[in-house]
């Protein structure tokens, strides 16, 4: 019984990191079709944040609410990424949609710059940019509307650029000079701490559980309510399903869809950068700690049918149980005196590699018999 | 002036091919060694982008997953020149097997003594394993992204798979070629890797020419009949399916040719051959060359790899950005690809904007009259 419950507890975990992954994933991809390879950056720049943030809250200044930092972080990772997904859409992935090939083609060259960005940048002046792309983005959102209704908006528009611009070039000098540890450009992984109150372990009904990994779990059963609200209450995610079920009668109806497309992608993409905070405080941070991810998260979101959180949330639990059953090998101590043939398969495949492979090769197995995932859309199309 | 359509005539095919076959035999003595290397790597590399074309150019199917072919075509080869060097160590099997403790060959390894097995399951294994695949996916009409997926996933299944497997395949390290034999000579010696360079290149035009062959005729039809309505082609009587698997078996026997050679001229083959980014670069070659065009896959493979390899000996860190920079650029601005630019409208596009004129092409009867040629 305790080593099911064990068994349970790490599979949850590990779904759930899963999950707060695949979420963003799923939401972009089941509600707009898009494949964004580069998911697995943008939860970089998610983890990236959270380092800094870290970082920046080590000064003297900030020094008394160093324990908070965390929660700080989540909502910065948010932010950042998010800011990063729009322009992301505003720039590339607005020019191809009904084509996800193409879009599976250009996220994954703008994953391959993120990557380099992030190496051959200095993370302060990185800091600055996204500052700057933040303020410029949304300075202008916040003019009063006599402003924006007259003709000379471009040029109010254009000066909060170039004050976003100065904003960024400023703080990202000011940054590199006083945190020495964001000053250079390096390749080299970083490693995030996690505060005091979050080391540690709790026990849960006789099982150790540490502390980080209750942390993520919380933050995705956050994530996931509040996205499960947004999307079911708000009226904007009532425009978000109206644009899912029917692009071209939702616009004909007064709904814009081209905001609906830059909010969804936002959103998504900053539930990226949530997930980016989750996996920081899991293991240390480098340029590559995305890619990882991504096919995961993509198998997550093919098992549990596109453009359905409850799939997404039932593949995503479902692989983590089935990854730590398989991966370390539980099975065996469960059933100790197995015949020697099947014991040996176990044994074969409790590695965490090995496990990766079982898990995909059950997957594909599953997609034999429901091709279109675990709750398939209802539709009388041909094509989809 | 005006412009018209560029066309090739046969003499300016025939003196094209001789001008090819001349520097392909002239190439040894021109390039230093290393470089000449270098090119037979990457023209093996274009066997692995031919294949991509038909499957991705030609029938719509965008496979993030060659590098398992390439790579199995690469192990089948290395694996047999590794047995059949192995004289001197103990048990009479490759070194490495001592390492992990092994003392008999496993017995899926026994049919590699046989240089005829070899020579067949180099294109033979990976083009069953990709019919396999392809036809469970296809089966149950997995297609577009969601296919790239599965393939993606499948290719992680092998790369973890293929790391994990020390006993059996030395794991992470790979196996050497370098430093094996080959009717007599050492693998890794000039002058076979001299005969290696010719090889490859007489193969790219054998798989060409094959290439161009498949896409021709009824079966070349049906192929662009799936790209481009798949639905139809079933409603007019057409499996897809069956279609599907031989085009996509086709090109994992491609990729294991090319992978065979790649690996005898770089001298080893690892489970970085299934890597996640080097089957996603395999599609940008195509895309950059011009995806259904079969030249453009071969031009593109070769010379974004030679790019490649400048780029990073002079500017080591800027290569992302420019691979990165050319996945965008060439889904935002050239979706045809160079070659398709260049076949197209392209040309002539770009010298309108230059102030050439345009011969629009008409009906007959409007062209007589002057007045309404606008």
């Amino acid at each position: 019984m305790e080593l099911l419950l064990d068994s349970l507890f790490n599979g949850v975990a590990i779904g759930s990191v899963l999950l707060v992954a695949a979420l963003g994933l799923a939401i972009v991809f089941g509600l707009m079709g898009v494949i964004n390879l580069a998911h697995g950056e943008l939860m970089m720049l998610g983890a990236y944040t959270t380092y800094v943030t870290q970082l920046i809250f080590k000064l003297p200044i900030l020094k008394p609410f160093y324990n908070s930092y965390i929660i700080v972080s989540i909502f910065l990772a948010f932010i950042v990424s998010g800011v990063v997904g729009i322009i992301l859409e505003k720039t590339i992935i607005r020019k191809l949609y009904g084509s996800p090939l193409e879009t599976l083609l250009a996220t994954w060259g703008v994953s391959l710059i993120l990557q380099q960005f992030v190496r051959s940048v200095p993370l302060a002046y990185g800091t600055g940019l996204v500052i700057s792309l933040i303020i410029g983005l949304f300075l202008p959102t916040t003019f009063p509307s006599k402003i924006k209704e007259s003709i000379n908006f471009k040029y109010f528009k254009f000066s909060s650029w170039i004050f976003a611009a100065l904003t960024g070039v400023l703080t990202g000098s000011v940054i590199s000079s006083t945190v020495s540890k964001l000053s250079r450009a390096s390749a080299r992984n970083v490693d995030v701490t996690a505060p005091s109150w979050m080391r540690g372990q709790v026990e849960i009904i006789g099982t150790a559980f540490p502390k980080t990994r209750l942390m993520i779990i919380v933050i995705t059963l956050i994530s996931v309510i509040a996205i499960t609200l947004f999307l079911n209450q708000s009226s904007w995610g009532m425009r978000i399903r109206a644009v899912t079920q029917n692009r071209q009668m939702s616009d004909c109806l007064g709904i814009s869809t081209e905001k609906v497309d830059i909010i969804t992608f936002g959103i998504g993409s900053g539930l990226a950068g949530v997930a980016g905070v989750a996996v920081s405080l899991l293991g240390s941070v480098g340029p590559n700690v995305g890619g990882n991810y991504i096919v995961g998260c993509f198998m997550v979101v093919v098992l549990g049918g596109v453009g359905n959180l409850l799939g997404t949330v039932l593949a995503s639990f479902g692989i983590g149980i089935m990854t730590d059953l398989i991966g370390a090998g539980r099975l065996l101590s469960i059933w100790p005196d197995m015949p020697l043939p099947l014991s040996n398969t176990i044994n074969f495949f409790a590695t965490t590699s090995m496990a990766r492979v079982m898990i995909f090769a059950l997957i594909v197995i599953f997609l034999q018999f429901k091709p279109t995932g675990l709750f398939p859309q209802k539709g009388r199309m041909v094509e989809n | 002036m005006t412009l018209s359509k560029i066309k090739f005539d046969k003499k300016i095919v025939l003196s094209f091919w001789i001008i090819l076959i001349a520097l392909i035999i002239a190439a040894p003595t021109l390039l230093p060694v290393f470089r000449l290397n270098l090119l037979g790597r990457y023209l093996s590399l274009s066997i692995v982008a031919l294949g991509v074309d038909l499957i991705w150019g030609y029938t719509g199917l965008l496979s993030l997953g060659q590098g398992i072919f390439f790579a199995l075509g690469g192990y089948c080869a290395a694996m047999y020149l590794q047995i059949t060097s192995s004289s001197e160590f103990p048990n009479n099997i490759p070194e490495f097997f001592a390492l992990y403790g092994v003392e008999k060959l496993p017995f899926f390894w026994e049919p590699f003594r046989s240089p005829v097995f070899t020579f067949f399951a180099i294109w033979t294994i990976p083009a069953l394993v990709a019919g396999l695949i392809g036809f469970l996916v296809f089966r149950n009409r997995i297609k577009g992204v969601y296919f790239s997926i599965l393939t993606q996933a499948s290719l992680l299944v092998f790369f973890n798979f293929f790391n994990g497997q020390q006993k059996l395949i030395n794991g992470t390290n790979g196996l050497k070629t370098d430093v094996t034999l080959l009717f007599g000579q050492m693998v890794g010696s000039e002058s076979m890797q001299r005969m290696f360079f010719w090889l490859t290149s007489i193969l790219v035009i054998a798989a060409w020419f094959f290439a161009k062959w498949v896409v021709k005729g009824r079966f070349g039809n049906i192929l662009i009949g799936i790209r481009d309505d798949e639905p139809r082609v079933r409603f007019t009587g057409y499996n897809p399916v069956i279609f599907k698997t031989i085009i996509f078996s086709i090109a994992g026997g491609l990729a294991g040719i090319s992978g065979a050679l790649y690996t005898v001229q770089s001298g080893i083959v690892s489970p970085q051959f299934m890597t996640v980014p080097f089957s996603i670069e395999m599609v940008i070659w195509v895309a950059v060359g011009g995806r259904g065009t079969l030249l453009g896959a071969i031009l593109g493979a070769v010379l974004i790899n030679y790019a490649k390899s400048l780029v990073s000996e002079a500017l080591p860190a800027s290569w992302m950005f420019i691979q990165g920079g050319m996945f965008i650029l060439v889904v935002t601005a050239l979706p045809e690809g160079v070659l398709g630019w260049i076949q197209g409208d392209g040309p002539r596009n770009l010298l309108q904007r230059f102030g050439f004129k345009r011969k629009i092409e008409t009906y007959p009867s409007l062209e007589v009259n002057n007045n309404e040629e606008n």
